[in-house]
């Protein structure tokens, strides 16, 4: 409602004023390194352009073509739903077991948590380097194990599948203890009488777990399965540190970082597999919104 | 959570308890631990250890002959203290910037009115939800353009945009009574005022929670970094230290690089150990978009 009180009009010019200078700087570097990126990967995936070079020729819709129909393309999503699914499935049920264990009202408890959820915070960079070192076939601490007990160990760097399975195995390793910590928190919210009714009925443990646990921490699980996705789709330090252009980890910022600053140097095509990026976890995004919104409302 | 009562003793280990304490309970737990911990202990005893003692097919648990050799080499083979002191500057000046941009923008939102609020906050929001690897390529051609490569101000820049948080601190300043406000208001006291004397102490620990958790990041990042350096005296700690891999990483010189790996992770292990509180649950809430 328009005001004629010449007060109350300069007091809300004033007003905005205000606003823009606490909010505007945040804004502006936002505009500008969030939302003006989202456009010119647009029009720079129509291109066919080398990194570097001062001239590019139209490509029309070729790069995304590329993504979804060459063996390259199509080897890159093989690897990037292979890594995202063992990697989200693995790390969701080592994670709810920990949580299970540190559920526990026992001395030390809280020691456990924190040395279990700290690799979650250290530089991938760095556990990528002390992997490299473990799983090393004739220097590594696995491969000693693997002698004691008179196996040999395999070759985790030259075979590409199980170039996979290693790096796979690091980033459960890391990422495990967030969702101990996100299971643990929803296991604590869950009424200790309803855990006790279901004892005093002499329903046994794992029918306990089920029938009542499970189906109550059905919020935390919806919860991580969004989380842990978007995270493993995000892999990348691990990756680059372990396999340093690419061994059949080709994951898909993976692969956008060696098509666009690797040894491709194939701007439009990095450009386009942004794009599709963008889009598809924005998507996962934006689905787990409404459905935490519609679980706010009616609850 | 950190003091537990005689009373849990006795519950644990009654005779009811035991064998769910011992099975279920410490079995799992110092498993996991084992897991988690032994590579990073393995990784501090390397970087000690002379080349022979782990160029060998029958490595011992403690170096026999320990020494600072590994921690030399790293030193000379990238310029160390140069690669230090830029990751200090880039995590402390970006950190900072971008805790107080979030604060003054989760301030305007909740406190000064302005017509077009909720679609600064929609834009926020939405900024919240694109992947940062998205942006890259578009980002390193601004700074490129701008001169940025191979500059700590390059490093820094295109990251200051916070999101997240604007957002995590927006809740918090929802939460506050509004007369507590209402009452400095009627004192005269402006929004600049209002913001630092009243409004930021009582919400100094989700602020230190966005600190630390920024901070670790910044001191983290590596993709944005190792794109827009490639001359070492730019370079941040990881990014040299993917140097020294590739560098070493042939010749089995596993000493060097354990020794590179303890100089990225220690600093955070000891932030983390001192400050998990804050650490904990800002990654945790902060997941929850």
């Amino acid at each position: 409602m328009p005001t004629t009180n010449p007060h109350r009009r300069r007091q809300r010019r004033r007003d905005a004023l205000v606003f823009v200078a606490f909010a505007g700087p945040n804004l502006l570097l936002i505009a500008a390194f969030i939302y003006f990126p989202l456009l010119s990967n647009v029009y720079y995936s129509t291109l066919n352009w080398r990194m570097g070079a001062t001239t590019a020729t139209s490509a029309g819709l070729d790069n995304y073509v590329r993504l979804f129909t060459s063996p390259q393309g199509v080897e890159m999503w093989r690897v990037t739903i292979t890594f995202t699914v063992v990697t989200v499935v693995a790390s969701m049920v080592l994670g709810l077991l920990v949580a299970l264990a540190l559920n526990h009202r026992i001395p030390g408890v809280t020691a456990g948590r924190t040395a279990i959820f700290s690799p979650y915070v250290l530089s991938g960079v760095g556990v990528g380097m002390v992997w490299n070192f473990i799983f090393d076939p004739q220097l590594g601490l696995l491969g000693h194990v693997l002698r004691a007990f008179g196996a040999r160990s395999p070759e985790w760097y030259l075979d590409s599948d199980l170039a996979l399975v290693m790096v796979m195995i690091v980033y459960i390793w890391k990422n495990l203890g967030f969702c101990a910590v996100v299971f643990l928190a929803g296991l604590q919210s869950i009424p200790s009488d309803l855990i006790e009714a279901a004892r005093i009925d002499r329903a046994g443990a794992v029918r306990r777990f089920f029938k009542l646990t499970l189906p109550l921490l059905s919020p935390t699980v919806f919860f991580l399965t969004v989380t842990t996705i978007l995270s493993s789709m995000q892999a990348f330090d691990i990756l680059k540190i372990m396999t340093p252009s690419g061994n059949g980890t080709n994951t898909i910022v993976f692969e956008l970082f060696l098509q666009g600053f690797g040894p491709y140097q194939n701007a439009g095509y990095a450009a386009a597999i942004s794009v599709v990026l963008f889009v598809v976890l924005f998507a996962i995004t934006a689905f787990q919104l409404r459905f935490v919104e519609k679980r706010v409302h009616y609850a | 959570m950190t003091s537990t009562h005689i009373s849990d003793w006795r519950q644990a280990f009654s005779r009811r308890n035991l064998v769910a304490t011992l099975l279920g309970g410490y079995l799992p737990i110092l498993l996991a631990m084992a897991i988690i911990v032994l590579p990073l202990v393995w990784m501090a005893i390397a970087s000690f250890k002379p080349a022979p003692e782990i160029i060998t097919t029958q490595p011992t648990l403690w170096p026999l002959a320990p020494t600072l050799d590994n921690y030399r080499h790293v030193a000379d083979t990238v310029p160390l203290l140069t690669v230090l002191r830029n990751s200090l500057i880039v995590t402390i000046v970006g950190s900072a910037i971008k805790v107080v941009l979030a604060i003054t923008t989760a301030y305007a939102l909740v406190f000064v009115d302005f017509r077009f609020k909720s679609v600064v906050f929609i834009a926020v929001l939405v900024a919240l939800m694109v992947p940062p690897e998205a942006a890259l390529l578009p980002n390193y051609m601004t700074i490129s353009a701008l001169g940025g490569r191979n500059t700590l101000w390059g490093i820094i820049l295109p990251g200051l945009g916070t999101a997240f948080g604007t957002f995590l601190l927006r809740q918090q300043f929802k939460t506050l009574p509004k007369d507590l406000l209402e009452a400095a208001k009627l004192d005269g006291a402006g929004h600049l005022k209002r913001l630092w004397r009243i409004v930021a102490p009582v919400s100094a620990p989700t602020i230190a929670t966005v600190a630390l958790v920024t901070i670790v990041g910044e001191w983290n990042n590596f993709m944005w970094p190792l794109i827009i350096t490639d001359s070492v005296d730019m370079m941040t700690l990881p990014v040299g230290l993917n140097l020294l891999q590739s560098i070493e990483g042939q010749t089995g010189s596993y000493g060097y690089l354990m020794a590179g790996a303890v100089l990225v992770i220690l600093p955070v292990l000891i932030v983390f150990a001192a400050l998990q509180r804050f650490i904990v649950s800002g990654l945790t809430q902060g997941a929850v978009k």
